[in-house]
C-alpha cells in the first residue's frame, strides 16, 4: 500500500481495533465527543463485522486542526485491544505507524507487524482500574493524553456520559481513563508521536452527528410524523432515533412484521395526511417493490431511506456499496415519476432528508434518499444548521363536497385532501382510477391518467439539487462521483496536480440535473468513480445524455473508496 | 340515520347475482348508519379479491390497495387520525393467505379497526381455485386431486393471540350480519368478522343450504370473556356457532399505546413541527 503523504502533525490518524463486544463503538463516540469539545476537528468511521461478539472490528478515527470529513488509509496510530487484527487494517500499517498494544494479549502477533511497537500493559491497567472491560477506556485515555486534551474537560464529560450507569461505573472509567492518559503524556514528550494540534474554539460550538442521525434529523426537521420499519443494517439507526423522539415530535413509530408491512403503513399513513417514512437496506428494499408502484399509482407522499450495502441477497450484511442504484431506480412495476437523492456530506444528510418530505408533498411522489454503510456510520463535526432556512409546506388542502383526488391539471398535480378534513370524500385506488379514485376500464381514461402522472416529472426537473462542482472552468478532464464517495474525492481533488481536471459529484441520482449535460459536453475525458461493479450510474448518464465515459473507476470491496484509493486510481488515468 | 346515505349513484356492480356480498353490502351500510356514522368519517379500506370491490360500491372514504395488505394500510390510517372509522374489508385469501402475517401482527397491535372477511373458501376473482379455508378434498382447476392442506383456522388462531373481539356471521342472515357488524366497530381495539359466504360461482359445497345446515347460532348465555371455551367453539369442525364468540374489553389500542393521542386526540396532519423543541435536539449533538 502507497502513501501519498507522509504523516503531518496537524492531522492525526488513530485507528482503535478490538473484538465485538469490547466497546469500539463506546470509546469512538467519547473519543470524538471529547476531542470536539476540546476544540478539535474530527472525524470518525466505523467498520464492523456482522457479529455481536468476537471477531475484530475498527474505527477510524481523525483529529485535526483542520476540517476532516473522508476516510484514509494511513495509521498514525494504532491501538489494537485484543489479537487478530485483520488484513485490511495490517495492509495500512507501515513504517511510521505507531502500534499500542498489550504484548500478553497480542502474543506472537506482534512480531508480523511492521510500524514501530510501543507496549502498554492494557489489560493489566484496566484490571486495575475494575476489569478488563476498561481497556477501551484506557486506550482513549491514551488518546487524550496524546492530544494535550485538559484532563478536566475529559473528567467533566465522563462524569456526564457514564452517570445513568451509577458511580462506581463513572469511577472505574475515570481511572481507567487517567491511567492511559499518563501514557498518552509520556508518548507525546518521548517524541513517538509528534503532535501540533491547534485547537479552534469554534469548533467546540459545532455540531457532531454521523449519517444516521443527519438522516433522522432531517426527518424530524421535515415534518417527518411517520416511520414504520424492519430492523436491518445499516438502516436501523434512523428507526431507533425517530422512536426515540416519537412522544416529543409526535411521530408514530412502529417495528413492523416486515417490509412490506413498513411500505403498506407508509402509503396508508401518507392517505391519511402523515409524513411518511420508511427505512431500510437492498434486501427490505425489494420487498417493498409493490408498495412503491402502489403509492405511484395512488399519488400518495413517501420518503424511503435505502442505506445500502453489498448485495446480492444477504451480500455483505455489515459493509458498503453503492450498487442499488438501479434498484433503486428501477424498482415497482409500471411507470411512475420518482425522486432519488444521494446525500455527499453530513449537511445533506440533513438537508437533502428535510427537502424530500416537501418535495414528496408537493409533487405526491416519492422520494429515495440513497445513502450507504459507510456514510451512515461515519461522522464528523459541521457548523451549527440555520434553523432559520426550516421550512415545512404542506399542500393539503379541504374537500368540499365535490372533491375529486385525481382532478386533471396541467401540471399533473390534483389538489391532495386527506380524509376528515372537510366534507369532501378521498378516494385512493391501487387499479387504474377515474378523477375520484374509482377503478375505471377505460382506455382514454388511462391515457389521460398515466399521462397526467407522468407530467409531474416536468415539474420535479424544475428543482432538481444542483451538484457539486469543483476545478477550474476550462477543463479537459471530468471526474463524476456520487453520494457518499464526495469527502474523498474532494480532499483527493485537493491533491492532485492535474490544471484541466474538474470535478462534478452528484446529490441527485433522479432526475438528473441539466448541469450535468453541460458539463458532461465540455470533457474530452471522463471519468466516473462509484462504489460498484457494473458502472451503474455512468450507465444512467450514458442513457440519458448519449457520452459514455472514457473511465470506470470501481469499487466493491466492501469498504469505501480511502482517499488514497481515490488518489491512486485518478493519478495513474490522469497521468 | 338513513343506510341511503352511503350509496353511490351510477355504479355498476361487478358481482355475480345472488352473490354474498350484495348481502354483507347492506349489513355494513345498515350498520353504518344505525350507529349515526356518515360517508366522511368513514374510511373503507381493503385490498385484492371480490369483496375487496366493496369501496367502489358504495359512498364513504376509500383506500383499495394492494393483495393482501389492506391491514398494514387500515393500521397506518388509524394511526394517523384515530378520529376516523376505520373498516378493512376482504376476502379469505386476501387477509388470510397473502395477508396472513399481517393478520396475525394487526391482532397483536390491537389496531382499533373493524376487520370483516369475506369468507367463501374460494378464490373468486381468479376463477375458483382453493383458498386457505377450503375444506379438504375440495377440487379445482388448480388443486386437481383436491385440497390436501389443512383449512386455515382463523378464528382459533385470533382467539389465541388474543384478539379483542371475534365474531362470525353468515351472510345468508342481514338483520344478525348486521348486529354483529355494529358491535364490532362499536368495540375498542381489533375486532374480526369472519363471515361465511357462499360463492354461487365457483363453490358448490359450501351453499346457502350447507352453512344453513352447518352453523348454529350461540345462544345468550354464552360468556364470550372466556378465552379458553371461546378457543373450544373456534375448534369445533361438526357444526360452526354464529356470534360473538370472545371479547375482550380491558386492552388499550395501539393508537392508545401509542401516546402521542392521549392527551391531544389531533390527526398528525393538523400538528405543527415544534421548533423550539427541535432545536433543544440539535444542541445535544454538540
Amino acid at each position: 500500500m502507497v502513501n501519498y503523504r507522509e504523516p503531518e502533525a496537524c492531522d492525526f490518524s488513530v485507528v482503535l481495533c478490538g473484538a465485538a463486544g469490547q466497546g469500539i463503538k463506546t470509546v469512538e463516540t467519547l473519543v470524538v465527543k471529547v476531542m470536539k469539545r476540546a476544540g478539535y476537528n474530527v472525524f470518525a468511521s466505523r467498520e464492523y463485522m456482522s457479529r455481536v461478539r468476537g471477531g475484530n472490528n475498527s474505527t477510524e478515527i481523525r483529529i485535526s486542526s483542520v476540517r476532516v470529513s473522508a476516510v484514509v488509509d494511513r495509521i498514525d496510530m494504532l491501538l489494537a485491544l485484543n489479537g487478530g487484527i485483520r488484513k485490511n487494517i495490517r495492509d495500512r500499517i507501515s513504517d511510521s505507524t505507531v502500534i499500542v498494544g498489550d504484548k500478553e494479549e497480542l502474543g506472537g502477533e506482534v512480531d508480523s507487524l511492521s510500524g514501530q511497537f510501543y507496549n502498554v500493559d492494557l489489560i493489566r491497567l484496566a484490571k486495575e482500574a475494575g476489569g478488563a472491560v476498561y481497556s477501551n477506556v484506557v486506550a482513549a485515555g491514551i488518546m487524550f493524553g496524546l492530544c494535550k486534551v485538559p484532563i478536566q474537560e475529559v473528567k467533566k464529560f465522563f462524569n456526564v456520559f457514564f452517570l445513568s450507569k451509577g458511580e462506581g461505573v463513572v469511577k472505574n472509567n475515570l481511572v481507567a481513563m487517567e491511567k492511559g492518559f499518563l501514557i498518552g503524556e509520556r508518548m507525546g514528550s518521548s517524541g513517538l508521536i509528534s503532535l501540533d494540534l491547534e485547537p479552534d474554539p469554534g469548533v467546540k460550538e459545532e455540531l457532531l452527528m454521523d449519517g444516521s442521525e443527519a438522516v433522522s434529523l432531517g426527518a424530524i426537521a421535515g415534518g417527518c410524523n411517520f416511520i414504520a420499519s424492519y430492523p436491518m443494517s445499516p438502516a436501523t439507526g434512523v428507526l431507533a432515533f425517530l422512536s426515540k423522539h416519537a412522544k416529543s415530535f409526535s411521530i408514530v413509530a412502529e417495528q413492523i412484521e416486515d417490509e412490506i408491512a413498513a411500505i403498506n403503513m407508509a402509503v396508508g399513513a401518507g392517505y391519511a395526511g402523515a409524513r411518511a417514512m420508511v427505512s431500510t437496506s437492498g434486501g427490505g428494499f425489494a420487498l417493498m417493490s409493490e408498495g412503491l408502484s402502489l403509492a405511484g399509482i395512488m399519488e400518495t407522499p413517501v420518503v424511503i431511506h435505502l442505506g445500502q450495502r453489498p448485495g446480492p441477497a444477504t451480500g455483505m450484511a455489515t459493509r458498503t456499496e453503492q450498487a442499488d442504484l438501479e434498484l433503486a431506480l428501477y424498482s415497482g412495476h409500471g411507470e411512475f415519476p420518482r425522486i432519488i437523492l444521494a446525500p455527499a456530506t453530513i449537511e445533506d444528510g440533513f438537508w437533502l432528508t428535510q427537502r424530500a418530505f416537501n418535495l414528496a408533498d408537493k409533487f405526491q411522489t416519492q422520494v429515495i434518499i440513497l445513502t450507504d454503510q459507510y456514510f451512515l456510520n461515519s461522522f464528523y463535526n459541521i457548523p451549527a444548521i440555520d434553523t432559520g432556512m426550516i421550512f415545512i409546506d404542506r399542500y393539503i388542502v379541504e374537500a368540499d363536497k365535490d372533491y375529486r383526488r385525481y382532478i386533471m391539471s396541467d401540471n399533473g398535480i390534483s389538489p391532495r385532501s386527506v380524509p376528515g378534513h372537510g366534507m369532501g370524500i378521498v378516494g385512493a385506488d391501487s387499479h387504474e382510477h377515474d378523477e375520484w379514485g374509482h377503478v375505471q376500464e377505460d382506455f382514454e381514461l388511462r391515457v389521460r391518467m398515466v399521462d397526467k402522472r407522468l407530467r409531474k416529472m416536468r415539474e420535479i426537473e424544475k428543482e432538481t439539487v444542483e451538484p457539486l462542482f469543483f476545478g477550474p472552468p476550462d477543463f479537459n478532464n471530468l471526474v463524476i462521483s456520487w453520494g457518499s464517495t464526495y469527502p474523498m474525492v474532494m480532499e483527493t481533488a485537493k491533491l492532485l496536480r492535474s490544471a484541466d481536471t474538474a470535478f462534478l459529484h452528484l446529490r441527485q441520482i433522479w432526475p438528473l440535473s441539466e448541469e450535468i449535460r453541460n458539463n458532461l459536453s465540455r470533457a474530452s475525458k471522463v471519468i466516473v468513480l462509484e462504489g460498484n461493479a457494473t458502472g451503474q450510474f455512468s450507465k444512467l448518464i450514458r442513457r440519458e445524455t448519449g457520452i459514455e465515459a472514457n473511465h470506470l473507476v470501481l469499487n466493491y470491496s466492501g469498504l469505501q473508496f480511502s482517499s488514497e484509493d481515490v488518489y491512486r486510481y485518478l493519478d495513474k488515468i490522469l497521468d | 340515520m338513513d343506510p341511503s346515505i352511503f350509496d353511490l349513484q351510477n355504479i355498476d356492480i361487478q358481482w355475480c347475482p345472488g352473490c354474498g356480498d350484495f348481502k354483507i353490502l347492506d349489513a355494513l351500510k345498515g350498520a353504518l348508519a344505525e350507529l349515526g356514522l356518515t360517508p366522511e368519517k368513514v374510511v373503507i379500506v381493503s385490498g385484492i379479491g371480490q369483496a375487496a370491490k366493496m369501496p367502489h360500491f358504495m359512498k364513504s372514504h376509500f383506500f383499495n390497495g394492494l393483495h393482501g395488505r389492506a391491514l398494514s394500510n387500515a393500521t397506518a390510517i388509524k394511526a394517523s387520525n384515530p378520529l376516523l372509522q376505520v373498516i378493512v374489508i376482504g376476502g379469505d385469501g386476501d387477509m388470510y393467505g397473502e395477508g396472513g402475517n399481517h393478520f396475525i401482527n394487526t391482532i397483536r397491535r390491537n389496531t382499533d379497526i373493524t376487520n370483516i372477511v369475506c369468507n367463501n373458501m374460494v378464490y373468486g376473482l381468479t376463477k375458483g381455485q382453493a383458498s386457505p379455508t377450503s375444506p379438504l378434498g375440495f377440487r379445482t382447476s388448480v388443486q386437481v386431486d383436491g385440497v390436501i392442506n389443512e383449512p386455515f383456522n382463523p378464528l382459533s388462531i385470533a382467539i389465541a393471540q388474543k384478539a379483542s373481539f371475534v365474531a362470525r356471521a353468515f351472510a345468508g342472515d342481514l338483520e344478525k350480519t348486521r348486529e354483529i357488524i355494529k358491535k364490532a366497530i362499536l368495540h375498542k381495539g381489533y375486532s374480526l368478522v369472519d363471515i361465511f359466504q357462499p360463492c354461487v360461482s365457483f363453490n358448490k359445497v359450501n351453499t346457502y343450504k350447507w352453512f344453513m345446515d352447518n352453523t348454529y347460532y350461540l345462544d345468550d348465555d354464552h360468556d364470550s370473556g372466556n378465552r379458553e371455551k371461546a378457543i373450544l367453539l373456534a375448534l369445533k369442525e361438526d357444526k360452526y356457532p354464529l356470534g360473538i364468540i370472545y371479547e375482550d374489553n380491558t386492552r388499550d389500542s395501539f393508537e392508545e399505546n401509542l401516546g402521542i393521542y392521549r392527551e391531544d386526540e389531533r390527526p398528525l396532519y393538523q400538528r405543527d413541527f415544534d421548533m423550539d423543541k427541535f432545536k433543544e435536539l440539535l444542541d445535544m449533538q454538540k
